[in-house]
């Protein structure tokens, strides 16, 4: 552009405009924008600390500790809070640019110590954010400093995570964070031949509180003793009583200690937990198991043959009935999902999950989006899909963004979609209703609250999504077609 | 102005001592850092004592962000018709994508362009650096978004730590693509807060954007900018017909459902109205040095302010103007005595703490005023020391200001001074309102709007009734 000349205000004309909005429903554009290298738009993972975060705060008195910008700490924060309607309490050592050129160890200590007198934590995990990380801040040498010069005392545990933004996402900082959280507390905690009989159960990334207490009432159904290790259910649904608990919820600290000696643990996301289930393998006693998320009847079916399995005990005679109920409810209604086509995106273990009830229902998941994710992500996915006739020509697409979708969306339609909030901008182009199941949901009330996994799980998504179908026809369809039944 | 009169049991003594106490809760260092960032309000004096755009005391749990926040969510993001590139790792712009609140015209990735842009860094990119992939991604999204007007450039903290030269790509650019291809080098870490942020990127404009455009049509003498309005909840939309009511032409918004090159030709109007001073009081300056535009800070919430700030913008005009100015406060005079008569009674006598940015409280004390309501205790997330001298004149004498205010010291003044309502952000909302108090979010205006002018001031009076007076509050206290 040249320096001197002015350039004249232009307005497109409304053929321009035309024009292109036209163009980007088109395969051509579809085209170009599956050739896309270096652009993401629109993606629907966050980065490593925020999955950190999540687990830092689901224990007991726990004050999870950012290392590295402010900014980070405040947008992780306000996530949460915008997702939970909930306090998400955390704080930071602000580093700046001297940060930057000379480390950040002077201000962990003194955030630390701050921390430490102002909050009275019982556990301060740290984190990093990408500016510590690109220096190379070492974590290990700062904390030990920060403990023998008394900035905190030497016992109180402070694990730490290095959680670089630059590689993986928020599934990878979560678990970073519950790995090095566990080593931590079960440190010198192992007795051998000791075992608590109680099951360790890791739910994963889950921004749904309702799905952890699902878990925990189907064990207490069982009678079987257990921990859930980072239990975020009472920290981010709390109660409004007038008064405010800084810290409210979490797994018990000596209940995680102890976790090293349980008859088994099971970790019900597999690809939020590779590290932290390899490293239970080589340390825990107990048997270890990687339970798909139970969605839908059968991989519901499974965790609950899994739970029989391990602790030697019949089903209890209520899931029966409950799962003849979610049965009931799903041969009752099949015939508003069969044969629908959905597009599902998200975290890898949750799509699975939702693509494995779709198909029970006849339903067929037509596009699913991956937007951070390996080749074996890819494989397990397609590997679920072949499991049913209604999986055939649905496709899955990993590292492409919901930018991608809406491509995906106009160019080969399908009749809803599933996943975050962030979708409903794809979803409002394609006019067709977003189902919101997944993390963050900032748009709707109430929905982490409702369980989307067992078999109540399966009756709730079953209703929200059937009944939508219905109100559509019942809006949108000519008088001659409105109708007293459905 | 006239000094307002003192809030019933508010002393100077009781104020002191309570930021004694809470001071006295700090390891020593911290306490030294915080003192001077609160005090008691003294409207007498015309240099607010309280210090402020310090750096944040590590580990108090401050709700600051970061100078990134400040550039993409404050001054660019609202800018309709540009793709604004988060450049580094992906976190940054996915927490700052739709949670600001600016709305914009236009048909969304075609002519408006509110999505998610970022060049999602991964390790190679740190190790090799990111230019090459930034040259490659401002390609793709010039062929894939053919009537963007302009590209932003927003660095992310590590874009400055790996030695990458964003200014050269973004020149390169500019040449090949004929269209404003702007660097904003906004990282983090840079500055103690947004309001760097709002600097730098106020900066990048004055570099890059004004004086390179003008607009077609001829200039004329009612020709005005409003600056500083974000349009949150479509505050623009309700502030825009007002002046133009008056007989003024606003030929540009900086930066609420703004288009680039109306900004880049604002050189050539006769005033800027300034809204927010905090985030673009540095352009306005500029904009008065080099081609001599005169500036004027103006209020647009409730309808004293609104009256105040007609009046003081038609004194800058000619009687025509003026007239005018006169018909409209009187066309809505009788309109806002109907949400007075309707709210005031119920809302007369509570009182009110404030926290957010840097502009607002001394912005919305005369929106809450009108309705009755008094504050007690005020303070900015990134304000400077020009907006604190601003504020104290607008505060009751020994009301507590905060500066930076952590969370912990901010229950432990919410707990003595037990406000009727809390104005804040979404990080404290919720820890507020478990312990039953009424709060509204006034970054966000708490997903309703707009606030701003006529329009707004009858939802934020029916928003601040609805808070204080829900009668779920009434359920908190459990009988058992
Ligand atoms: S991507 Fe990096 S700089 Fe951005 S929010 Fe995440 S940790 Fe912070
Ligand atoms: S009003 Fe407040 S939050 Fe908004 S831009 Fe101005 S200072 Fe920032």
């Amino acid at each position: 552009m040249s320096e001197t000349a002015l350039k004249k205000v232009t307005e497109y004309t409304p053929e321009e405009v035309e024009k292109v909005s036209n163009w980007i429903n088109t395969e051509d554009y579809k085209e170009k924008n599956f050739a896309r290298e270096a652009l993401v738009i629109n993606p629907a993972h966050a980065c490593q600390p925020l999955g950190a975060q999540m687990v830092a705060t689901s224990f007991e008195g726990s004050l999870p500790f950012v290392h590295g910008s402010q900014g980070c700490a405040s947008y992780f924060r306000s996530t949460f809070s915008r997702h939970y309607r909930e306090p998400a309490a955390a704080t930071c050592d602000a580093m700046t640019e001297d940060g930057a050129v000379f480390g950040g160890q002077n201000n962990l200590f003194e955030g630390l110590e701050n921390a430490y007198t102002l909050y009275k934590p019982k556990m301060m995990p740290v984190y990093t954010t990408c500016m510590p990380e690109v220096i190379g801040d070492d974590l290990t040498a700062f904390i030990k400093n920060a403990k023998q010069k008394g900035h905190i005392p030497e016992d109180l545990p402070v694990p730490y995570a290095n959680t670089p933004s630059f590689n993986g996402t928020h599934i990878h900082g979560y678990d970073a964070m519950l790995k090095s959280i566990l080593a931590y507390l079960t440190k010198g905690q192992k007795i051998e031949g000791k075992c608590t009989g109680k099951l360790n159960l890791i739910p994963g990334f889950d921004g749904n509180v309702g799905n952890i207490r699902e878990y925990k009432r189907i064990l207490d159904l069982f009678e079987i003793p257990y921990t859930v290790l980072a239990d975020s259910s009472d920290v981010f649904d709390s109660g409004c009583d007038g008064h405010y608990e800084l810290y409210s919820g979490g797994t018990k600290l000596e209940d995680a200690a102890e976790s090293i000696n349980g008859k088994a643990t099971i970790s019900m996301q597999k690809f939020s937990s590779v590290t932290t289930m390899k490293w239970i393998d080589e340390n825990f006693s107990g048997v270890n198991e990687v339970m798909p998320m139970p969605f839908g009847v059968a991989k519901t079916d499974a965790f609950i043959l899994k739970l029989s399995e391990l602790f030697d005990k019949p089903v209890p005679e209520a899931l029966k009935k409950e799962r003849a109920l979610a049965v009931d409810a799903m041969t009752d209604a099949h015939q508003y999902l069969h044969g629908k086509k959905f597009a599902v995106y998200g975290d890898p273990d949750y799509v699975i999950g939702i693509i494995s009830f779709l198909l029970e229902m006849g339903a067929r998941p037509w596009h699913v989006v991956i937007s951070r994710g390996t080749k074996k992500v890819k494989k397990e996915i397609e590997a679920v899909l072949e499991t049913s006739m209604y999986g055939e020509g649905c496709t899955v697409h990993v590292n492409k963004d919901l930018w991608h979708m809406r491509s995906l969306l106009m160019t080969d339609p399908v009749e809803g979609m599933i996943g975050d909030t962030h979708g409903k901008f794809a979803a409002r182009d394609a006019k067709i209703p977003l189902f919101r199941i997944g993390f963050p949901i900032i748009d709707r009330v109430n929905l982490h609250r409702n369980p989307v996994v067992g078999y109540q799980g399966a009756i709730t998504m079953l209703t929200m999504i059937a009944n939508k179908f219905l109100d559509i026809k019942d809006e949108t369809c000519e008088d001659q077609w409105f109708e007293m039944m459905r | 102005m006239a000094e307002r009169k003192p809030i019933e049991g508010i002393t100077k003594e009781r104020t002191e001592k309570l930021i004694e106490e809470t001071l006295a809760c700090m390891p020593e260092k911290a306490q030294k850092k915080r003192a001077p960032h609160l005090g008691p309000n003294d409207p007498s004096s015309s240099v607010c004592a309280v210090k402020s755009n310090r750096k944040v005391v590590p580990g108090v749990m401050s709700q600051r962000g970061c100078a990134y926040a400040g550039a993409k969510g404050v001054v660019w993001g609202p800018i309709r018709d540009m793709v604004h590139v988060s450049h580094g790792p992906v976190g940054c712009g996915v927490y700052s994508w739709g949670t600001r609140r600016n709305l914009m015209q236009g048909i969304n990735g075609v002519t408006s362009f509110a999505l998610d842009f970022t060049s999602d860094f991964q390790e190679r990119d740190i190790v090799y650096g990111g230019d090459a992939k930034l040259e490659k991604l401002l390609d793709e999204a010039n062929e894939l978004f053919p009537l963007a007007k302009g590209f932003s450039v927003l660095s992310e903290c590590p874009v400055g730590l790996i030695g990458d030269d964003i200014n050269a790509v973004t020149k390169k650019k500019e040449a090949e693509y004929d269209k404003l291809v702007v660097p904003c080098n906004c990282e983090g870490f840079r500055g103690v807060s947004q309001s760097l942020g709002h600097h730098i990127s106020n900066d990048s404009i004055r570099d890059h954007i004004i004086g390179r455009y003008e607009f077609a049509e001829e200039a004329g003498p009612y020709d005005v900018a409003l600056i500083g309005d974000y349009n949150i909840g479509g505050d623009v939309w309700a502030a825009k017909p007002i002046l133009e009511e008056i007989g003024l032409n606003v030929k540009s918004v900086w930066t609420g459902d703004g288009e680039v090159e109306k900004i880049a030709a604002t050189h050539t109007v006769k005033l800027n109205l300034i809204h927010c001073y905090r985030s673009m009081n540095y352009m306005c300056k500029v904009m008065e040095e080099k081609w001599g535009i005169p500036w004027l800070e103006y209020n647009f919430f409730g309808p004293t302010k609104i009256e105040e700030s007609l009046r003081a913008i038609g004194e800058l005009f000619d009687d025509t103007i003026k007239a005018n100015v006169e018909k409209v406060i009187a066309k809505y005079k009788p309109i806002m005595q109907a949400v007075l008569d309707e709210y005031k009674p119920r809302l007369e006598g509570k009182t009110a703490m404030l926290f957010v940015g840097g502009l607002r409280h001394r912005h919305t004390v005369g929106a809450y005023e009108d309705l009755g309501i008094e504050i007690t205790g005020s303070g900015y997330e990134f304000a400077h020391q020009d907006d604190y001298d601003r504020t104290q004149p607008e505060m009751a004498k020994d009301t507590i200001i905060y500066d930076d205010v952590s969370e912990f010291e901010l229950e432990k003044f919410v707990e003595e001074f037990k406000p009727d309502l809390i104005g804040s952000g979404i990080k404290e909302k919720y820890v507020f309102q478990k312990s039953g108090i009424p709060f509204r979010q006034m970054h966000s205006w708490d997903y309703s709007g707009p606030y701003h002018g006529y329009e707004g001031f009858e939802v934020f009076a029916r928003d601040i009734d609805m808070a204080i007076n829900s009668p779920t509050w009434k359920l908190v206290k459990s009988p058992f």
